[in-house]
This record gives C-alpha cells, sequence and structure tokens, in this order.
C-alpha cells in the first residue's frame, strides 16, 4: 500500500477541476442561499442545463466551443424563468420542494430513452471537449510538481475552471457590495420589509436565481470538460453535496464556497484512500472495497447534520452575518 | 360640532374637505370571518389620523389591504387620485405611501446604516448590471449615507451606526424601522403601533418624530392602543370595531362617543379609556 | 407509579429503536456473498467484470467504457461470462452496458442502472457488476402482465395507480402530519419507507417469518424508529430552538446517512419481497398480495381518519396542528402529541412501506425516489392536512400509472412532478388547502 499516493491524490483534489466546478456550483448557490435567502434544492439541474447544453450544442449542432457556452447560459436563463415564475411568490419551503422536483424533472428528461439521439439516454454524452483541448495555450508536455504534476490538457482544464471561479468571485463580491446586494441581503433578512421600501421583490429574486443559476451552469460545463457526460451525476445528492460546501465554507462569504470545496474533496479522497487502504491490508474487515463509496456518502450526511446544528455559519462565517429564516 | 378637517360634521365615512386617501367598499373575508368592511373612509392631507379599536377589529388588515401587502375580497382606493386596488406593495410604496409593521421588521443581520440606505428611492446601484458600474451610484450613495446619517441623529441611533439591527433593543427597533421608513421620503407614512414596546423614556421624543412629520408637510396615519398618545398628538381620530368604521371626529369628541366606549367594552371591560397608558406594551418578537 | 410506568415504556422504546437499528445492521450480513476476486498487482489499469443471469453466465454482452477526452473501448464477456477492457491510465470511467446485447428475456434488474461510473486511482483493476434480473425464479410485477384488450391497458393502468395511490397515502398522512405539528418537512421520510420494505424483506425472505407476521413486527419496529428519531434529534434539536431551514437540512443529512447504512448492509440491488397468488381483478391480473394491500390500505386510512376526528388524541394532534401556541395555551402538551404523531407516522410509513415493497420490489434507495411523490402528494393536497395528503396521493398514483399510457413509463415520475408544479402555479395552497391569513 502507497500511502504517500493516498495522500498525494487527496493534496492533488485541492486544484483538479472538479473542486473548481462544485465551488463555482456552492458560489452560485451563496448568491442564492447565502445572499438572497432562496432555497434552492436544484442546483444540481442548473449544472445539467451546462454540461447537456454544451455537450448537445457541440456534438448534435456543431456549435464552436464559444457558442455552446453561450447556448448553456441562455437555457440556463430561460429554466431560471421557468422555475422562478411559479415558485418566487409562494412560500420558501414550497420553492425548495419545487426546485427540487423541477431538478429530478430534467434528469428523467435527460436520460429518457425517447431522447436517446439528443442526450444519449442513460449512456450519456462525450467527445464534445475536443475544441476546448484544441485550443489549449499549453504545449504538450508535464507541469507542476508532485502532488500537483499533470499533463498540459490537464493543466489547461484546471487553469481554465480555477479562471471562471476567479471571474466569479469577484463578480459576486463586486454585486454584494452594491446596493442590489443590499436589497438581496434585505430580502433575506424580511422580504416584506424590503417590499415596503419600494423595491420589487419578486424582481430581485427573479435576477438572483438566474445569477446564481448561470454559475451553477458554468460549474457544469467546467464540471463535464475533463469527463463524459452522464444523467447519472445529476441526482438530488449532487445539490445536497454542494449545499455541504457552501455551509462548510460559510453561506454568506465569499472564499468560503471555494474553501468549502477544496476541504469537501481532500476530505472525500483521503477517507476513501485510507479505507481502500486498509481494507487492502486487512485491517478493516467489516468493509468491502465496494462499500467505501456509501460510507463516504454517510460521512457527507453527518458533516451536514453536524455543521447545520452547531456551526450553521460556516467555518469562516460570521456568526452574526447568517441566520436561517423560513 | 364643526371642525377644518371633515366637510360638515365628523360621522363614520364622512367626507374630508382636503382627503389623501379615499377608500370604498373595501372588504376581506377570511373563511366564512369578516375581517374588514369599510364602507367609506378618507384619510385628511397633512394631518395626523389615528386608527383605534380593540384587537381584532381589523386595523392591520386594512393597513395590509391599503399597502397592496393583502388582497380585499372586493373595494377599490385612491391614493392622490391615483388607484391603488391590484397595485402590488412595492409600487404603493413607490408612490409615498411608506408602511412600518406591528411587529417590527428590521432587518437584524444588516447593519444600522444598511437598514437606512435601504430606506432610500432611486438609487441606480440597486438595478442588476448598474451594480457593477460603482460610478453610476457613488455620488447617490454618499447623497443617501449623509441624509440617513441626519436622520439618525434626529432618532438617536447615530451612536449604532455601525452595529447590526440585531443588537438593538426592541424599541429602538421601532425607531430604527420608523427613521428607515423616512428615508423614502413618504407623503403619507402608516405606522402600526410604533409606540409599542417602546421605553417610556423614549416615548417623548418619539411623539416628537410624528409631530415633525407633520409639520414637514408629511401624512400620519397610525395604529395605536395607548390613547393618551392619541390623545396628545392626533388632528383626527377613525374607530374601527368587528371590521367597520364606527365612529370618527376630533379625539376629544371620539373619546366621548358612546359607541367607541361600547366598542371597547365589549372588548376589554376591564380598560378605562381615559387612563391606558403608555405601560401597555406589547411584547415584541 | 404511573411515572414509573411511563418511564420504563420509555426506556422499552429506546431499547426498541436500538434494536430496529442493530438488528438491521447484524441480520442481513449472512446475505452477502463476495465475489474473491484475484487483485493484480502491475501497472497495467483494467476494468472488468462478470455477466450472469441468475447462475447462468451470459457469452458475448458487450460493454463499452467511455474516459476522459474520448477515450472509448468496448469489452465482450467470453465463455466464463467476464469481460475486461484495459484503459490508459487512472481516471474516471463511465461503464455502461450494451443492454441490446443481452438474450431475450433478460434486463438489468434496475433499467435505471444500465450505466455506471468507476474511477481507478489507488487499485489497478476495477470490478462493475450489473445485477440481472434472475430469469431463472421469475417475479411478477403488477400491470406487466400483457393484456389483449385496449381497455385491460386502461384498468390495468387504474387499477395500479389506485392501488399506488393508497399505499402512499399512508406514507404521505405520516409525512403531512410530521408537518402539521412541527412544520418540518421531513427528507427523510423516504427513508422510513425503505426502513418498512427492507424490514420485511428481512423476516420474509431471510428469516422465512410469515408474511403477515413480518408486517406486523416491521410496522412496530418502524413505529418505535419513529419514537426514537424524535427522541434523539428532533426534540433535543427544538430545544436548542434550531430553525426550521436548518432541522429541513438535517434531515437531508440524515437521509443520506440512512439511505448508505441501507445500502451497505443490503447491497445496491433490488430485493424482491412479493410472490405468489394472481388474483382476477376486473379482468386484470394483480397480485394477491397487492389486492390485499389495498384493502388492508383503505381500512387503515378509514381509522386514521376516525383517529383525529373522534378521539380526543386525534383532536389535540388536530389542535396542534392548527395553532401549536393556542394548543398549549389550553392545557395540550404538545410535545407528547409531537412524540405521538412521529410514532403514529411511524407506524404508517413503515405498512406503508411494505405494502410498497411488495408492489414495487425493495431497494436500498426506493424511499427516496418515492419521497419526491410524498411531497408532490401533500403539496398537491396542501401543506399539513391529512385529508389533502390522501386525495393528493390518490391522485399522484392514478396519474404516475396511467401517464404510461401517453408518455414513456421512464418519464413517469416526472410527469407527476410536473403536474405538482402546475397546481402550485393555478392554486399555491393546494386542492384543499386555505390560503393563509397574512400579517
Amino acid at each position: 500500500m502507497d500511502w504517500s499516493l493516498v495522500f498525494g491524490n487527496a493534496a492533488a483534489e485541492l486544484i483538479s477541476p472538479t473542486t473548481a466546478a462544485y465551488a463555482l456550483a456552492a458560489i452560485g448557490l451563496a448568491v442564492h442561499f447565502g445572499y438572497t435567502g432562496l432555497l434552492n434544492f436544484g442546483q444540481a439541474a442548473f449544472m445539467a442545463i451546462g454540461a447537456y447544453g454544451f455537450a448537445v450544442s457541440v456534438l448534435n449542432f456543431g456549435l464552436s466551443f464559444w457558442q455552446a457556452i453561450a447556448v448553456s447560459m441562455i437555457l440556463s436563463v430561460l429554466f431560471a424563468l421557468i422555475l422562478g415564475i411559479p415558485t418566487l411568490r409562494l412560500r420558501s419551503d414550497y420553492l425548495a420542494i419545487v426546485t427540487i422536483a423541477a431538478a429530478e424533472i430534467l434528469r428523467y428528461v435527460v436520460s429518457t430513452t425517447s431522447l436517446k439521439d439528443l442526450t444519449g439516454g442513460s449512456s450519456g454524452l462525450s467527445g464534445f471537449a475536443t475544441e476546448f483541448y484544441a485550443i489549449n495555450p499549453f504545449p504538450t508536455g508535464n507541469y507542476l510538481f508532485w502532488p500537483f504534476d499533470v499533463t498540459e490538457k490537464e493543466l489547461w482544464v484546471r487553469v481554465f475552471g480555477w479562471s471562471i471561479v476567479a471571474l466569479a468571485t469577484i463578480l459576486v463580491l463586486l454585486m454584494m457590495r452594491s446596493p442590489w446586494g443590499r436589497v438581496v441581503k434585505g430580502i433575506r433578512e424580511d422580504e416584506d420589509a424590503v417590499r415596503s421600501l419600494g423595491k420589487n421583490v419578486y424582481a430581485y429574486k427573479m435576477q438572483s436565481l438566474i445569477l446564481g443559476g448561470a454559475l451553477g451552469t458554468l460549474a457544469g460545463i467546467v464540471f463535464v470538460l475533463p469527463r463524459a457526460v452522464q444523467p447519472g451525476n445529476y441526482v438530488t445528492g449532487l445539490t445536497f453535496f454542494i449545499w455541504t460546501i457552501m455551509l462548510l465554507g460559510g453561506a454568506a462569504t465569499v472564499f468560503g464556497p471555494i474553501v468549502g470545496s477544496m476541504i469537501f474533496w481532500v476530505l472525500l479522497s483521503l477517507t476513501e484512500g485510507v479505507l481502500q487502504g486498509l481494507v487492502n491490508m486487512g485491517v478493516i474487515t467489516f468493509l468491502s472495497t465496494d462499500q467505501i463509496g456509501p460510507v463516504r456518502f454517510i460521512l457527507i450526511g453527518l458533516g451536514l447534520m453536524a455543521l447545520v446544528v452547531f456551526r450553521p455559519q460556516g467555518i469562516f462565517g460570521n456568526k452574526k452575518e447568517l441566520q436561517f429564516n423560513v | 360640532m364643526s371642525n377644518q378637517i371633515s366637510v360638515g360634521d365628523a360621522s363614520p365615512g364622512c367626507q374630508k374637505v382636503d382627503p389623501i386617501l379615499v377608500a370604498d367598499n373595501v372588504s376581506r373575508q377570511f373563511g366564512g370571518l369578516t375581517a374588514v368592511d369599510v364602507a367609506h373612509v378618507e384619510i385628511p392631507r397633512g394631518k395626523i389620523t389615528a386608527l383605534i379599536g380593540p384587537n381584532g377589529a381589523g386595523k392591520t388588515t386594512l393597513f395590509n389591504l391599503l399597502t397592496g401587502f393583502d388582497k380585499p375580497t372586493t373595494g377599490t382606493w385612491t391614493f392622490e387620485g391615483k388607484n391603488l386596488a391590484g397595485v402590488a406593495s412595492y409600487k404603493v410604496a413607490r408612490l409615498g405611501m411608506i408602511r412600518t409593521f406591528q411587529l417590527t421588521k428590521s432587518l437584524s443581520m444588516l447593519s444600522v446604516i444598511e437598514n437606512m440606505r435601504l430606506g432610500a428611492q432611486k438609487q441606480a446601484g440597486e438595478r442588476f448590471l448598474a451594480a457593477l458600474i460603482r460610478p453610476l451610484w457613488r455620488a447617490a450613495e454618499n447623497r443617501i449615507t449623509e441624509q440617513a446619517e441626519e436622520l439618525l441623529k434626529r432618532f438617536k441611533l447615530d451612536a449604532k451606526r455601525d452595529d447590526f439591527a440585531a443588537s438593538l433593543s426592541g424599541g429602538q427597533r421601532k425607531l430604527l424601522e420608523m427613521a428607515r421608513a423616512l428615508m423614502a421620503e413618504p407623503k403619507l407614512v402608516m405606522l402600526d403601533e410604533p409606540m409599542a414596546g417602546v421605553n417610556p423614556a423614549l416615548t417623548q421624543s418619539l411623539l416628537d418624530h410624528i409631530k415633525d412629520l407633520k409639520s414637514n408637510g408629511t401624512t400620519v396615519l397610525f395604529v395605536e392602543h395607548d390613547m393618551h398618545m392619541v390623545r396628545h398628538i392626533s388632528d383626527w381620530v377613525i374607530v374601527m370595531a368587528e371590521g367597520r368604521i364606527v365612529a370618527e371626529g376630533p379625539p376629544a369628541q371620539v373619546m366621548k362617543d358612546q359607541a367607541v366606549i361600547d366598542a371597547y367594552l365589549g372588548a376589554h371591560a376591564d380598560i378605562d379609556l381615559g387612563t391606558v397608558s403608555i405601560k401597555i406594551a406589547k411584547d415584541d418578537n | 407509579m404511573s411515572q414509573l410506568l411511563i418511564t420504563a415504556t420509555k426506556k422499552f422504546a429506546v431499547a426498541l429503536g436500538l434494536f430496529t437499528f442493530l438488528f438491521g445492521l447484524l441480520v442481513p450480513a449472512s446475505a452477502f456473498a463476495v465475489e474473491g476476486e484475484p487483485v493484480p498487482d502491475s501497472n497495467v489499469f483494467s476494468i472488468g467484470g462478470i455477466i450472469k443471469d441468475g447462475d447462468v453466465v451470459l457469452e458475448g454482452i458487450e460493454i463499452s467504457v467511455l474516459g476522459a477526452d474520448g477515450f472509448e473501448a468496448v469489452g465482450t464477456t467470453g465463455a466464463d461470462g467476464r469481460w475486461s477492457v484495459p484503459v490508459p491510465g487512472k481516471g474516471e470511467y463511465q461503464v455502461t452496458l450494451r443492454v441490446e446485447t443481452l438474450p431475450t428475456g433478460a434486463s438489468l434488474r434496475d433499467p435505471d442502472r444500465s450505466q455506471k461510473t468507476v474511477k481507478i486511482d489507488v487499485v489497478n483493476t476495477v470490478n462493475v457488476l450489473f445485477p440481472l434480473n434472475d430469469t431463472t425464479t421469475p417475479a411478477v410485477k403488477p400491470g406487466d402482465k400483457p393484456a389483449t384488450a385496449e381497455t385491460n391497458v386502461f384498468l390495468g393502468r387504474l387499477i395500479a395507480g389506485v392501488n399506488l395511490g393508497i399505499l402512499l397515502a399512508m406514507a404521505a398522512i405520516g409525512l403531512s402530519l410530521i408537518y402539521g405539528t412541527t412544520a418540518l418537512n421531513n427528507f427523510a421520510h423516504g427513508e422510513m419507507v425503505t426502513l418498512g420494505a427492507l424490514l420485511a424483506f428481512t423476516f420474509n425472505k431471510i428469516l422465512g417469518i410469515d408474511l403477515l407476521l413480518s408486517a406486523l413486527l416491521t410496522t412496530i419496529l418502524v413505529a418505535a424508529s419513529g419514537w426514537f428519531q424524535d427522541a434523539a434529534i428532533w426534540r433535543p434539536l427544538r430545544k436548542r430552538r434550531v430553525g426550521l431551514t436548518q432541522m429541513m437540512i438535517v434531515s437531508i443529512g440524515l437521509s443520506l446517512v440512512v439511505r448508505y447504512i441501507f445500502q451497505i448492509i443490503y447491497g445496491g440491488d433490488t430485493k424482491v419481497l412479493s410472490q405468489g397468488e394472481i388474483w382476477d381483478v376486473f379482468g386484470v391480473p394483480t397480485q394477491a398480495v397487492n389486492v390485499i394491500s389495498a384493502g388492508v390500505g383503505v381500512v387503515i386510512l378509514l381509522l386514521v381518519a376516525a383517529f383525529l376526528t373522534k378521539t380526543r388524541l386525534g383532536k389535540a394532534t388536530r389542535a396542534v396542528a392548527d395553532n401549536a401556541s393556542l394548543a398549549a395555551a389550553t392545557g395540550i402538551d404538545v410535545e407528547r402529541i409531537i412524540r405521538i404523531v412521529w410514532v403514529i407516522a411511524g407506524a404508517l410509513t413503515g405498512i406503508s412501506g411494505v405494502m410498497l415493497g411488495l408492489f414495487l420490489q425493495a431497494s436500498w434507495d426506493m424511499g427516496f425516489s418515492i419521497l419526491l411523490l410524498m411531497f408532490a402528494a401533500v403539496t398537491l393536497g396542501g401543506l399539513g392536512t391529512a385529508f389533502g395528503a390522501t386525495v393528493g396521493a390518490l391522485v399522484i398514483g392514478i396519474f404516475v400509472e396511467m401517464s404510461t399510457l401517453v408518455i414513456p413509463t421512464d418519464l413517469k415520475f416526472a410527469g407527476a412532478l410536473v403536474v405538482m408544479i402546475l397546481v402550485l402555479l393555478i392554486r399555491p395552497q393546494g386542492i384543499l388547502g386555505k390560503a393563509q391569513r397574512i400579517g
């Protein structure tokens, strides 16, 4: 058993494109929940729109890389509108149920065999990132140092993913420090009060849903660049992981989601590696290697419960900044 | 008995010389229960009008209806001649009709100054795209901040400027909510129990603020249980019971009205109208 | 004396709750049959597995493997049923069973799982399993019978829909009662359904206990789990004055924890729970247990209605659901009522789980997939009313089954959720809910 490999793999998660994608999705969710107080339980749907919007645009309609991103973003805005119109006037727990339902509807639709020609059905899609790798500015070779050593392709997807995370962070920072941010934070605290001061609460909620959803969609694109698109990834579990990440770092903080995502993935990789190592060495006999996956989910669940009860403001959040309202 | 506010004698639903708000046939039913059933009411411009009545008389519901926070079963009403029936609450506020709430709605996790700034109207930086371009709204922000600081000083909250609103006492939150409403420079302020839970030491200054509003030309309509305050500052009193307006008139006249006494006695047999004092504090949540 | 009795009862209930948990952990351990695979120790990376139908290995089945940036390979099973595909290196791969290459009659036990993602990182060789339906001992699913006349198909779907609706209603009432009394949207409610189905499987199929007795034991144990949940988690959280949104997220965490404990114990495959006589219902062949389930379900629903409207306890429950602080002021012990609600909800959900297990078969994540249908039922009926939940569940059940006449079967759940969203658009308070008073 090579323990340095286990720790190396865990450390490599710090900069992995998956970590970037989850951080991005969590930043979007922070806009929804942390700043505006919207209970969006369908962030997986926005990621699915990014993944499928991008892949289908490239594969079925022959669009270029940037065009495909633009199409995904347009779809994302449309989806936010469809989701927001019936729900943003309702009580917040209805929004939670409707967003989770909408995400599931979308997942059923992309995995149905009747749309196999478009979405690949349950097999999903692959081979859509050719152009992305073709515009790679890094020449062939190995880059960085252990445990972050990567090929030029891996470097390119990391640079691209983290650049978007950086841009999103700046965008959210600027928005939340503006009068617009003040209004949405006011809505988080008490929407009737904000309404009584002449603000169109519904429009602000919609804008927030669109902004956070668009970040989720970008996250979906970053997520699939190094892998295939497959419907099984967009289950409600994905949304809950993003919630865990957001709450871990602090829902109403700008850097919280990034750090949350890093901690989340490093810990996951570490637990998986260590458990697998212990099973292979015969130290743990009550688990088989197949059962390590579920153990990770159990740990995430326990973490989520503990976090929300004992440290709802997250690791970096100001205890006073975030309180939960319904 | 004549006065300068109503056209002719004061009676429930009487015409006013210069009304700012006129409501007709406004009713609201919850299930089979009629919470509000107002045939006609006019609120006089530039005056301080008190809306009183026992618990459950429908005062807050009427506030909710007039400001668009609730939808009436029937009814129409106009503010400065503009039809307001079916108009969304935020548009009502933009027209210059700003309300406060019975249970204070200070935005706990925003600082006091941010609460105040939120009250300001016409800040371009509140628009989605403009928010990203600071030069578009920096000047307005400075002006708003100045205005807010001035109001905070008047309401003796300036020491709390950068504290979270959550750290204020119940009475201070009431003051903050009122000051925030004034940031919008309203033509009509509607205060729902402004004195409830306010420390007696602060009540006098609160009364003065309300009188100041009037001298600045702002119309005030307020719901209050404290008869002392009603007597002291209001120019006109409207009495509601069981959803209807049962009496109207200058305070001295209304307090003597048998219908008013009956309405109160029906609800609280132990309350003496003359001595109800500020001590009846509502618990603030 | 009576205090003593209460304490004793509480202790018993805790013991029962713990027992349920431990029981679930220990018993089916014998059900594990891990196939020993040689662990190759080289720098070659590969993905492989074995495809079997019951005990018969299948030859010539194709499995495709897709990797990052376009790696694609196809493996075919040999005479021993084994396949193996060498892959270029570490990373995530997407493995898909080409369902069309399966021999006629053979199908995936779970049609949604024709595809899996595997990650090669610490171990060089990863085995992927695709469990197939065991055609050697066929299980009959209701409504799957080919019907000749069109009316038969229609009637078949309707019967299946009413059946599903009744079973769903019992679990939905549990969800609705909990929401009504505590305002908690319990995302872990589906796991009580799963617990019911899996315990029934354990008693009936592993321990060989009679089905009726199994159902009874299961109901008692799931009711105990409701007691235990409230005592161990929800009551302390209410005491800490944890907010409702936080509690909702706690229930999400709990649902993840419990669901994956089920997966570890019972594995990822579907457990066949129902077998037996087929009855003819209006010319539609229907499993006898499902007909009986529906009948028992109706009786239970009537009993619940009588309990809520006629008994003191039931009236108190409704009072708490209506306005908890007012109920407390009139001398009702709100916490006691809430605890009772958890027990009743547990019992109802447990029995629903047993019956849904008989109807849909049991698996570790069945509850979660039904959870949204329950939420849809409760939302449709109007949050927090037991009667509304029943009507909502029937609407959803019938819609889910009938919609398959028009839309593809794999979209039937999606259709029900679309209906829920549309109803909310037109009538936000649900079909039977009353508009809320503001301020």
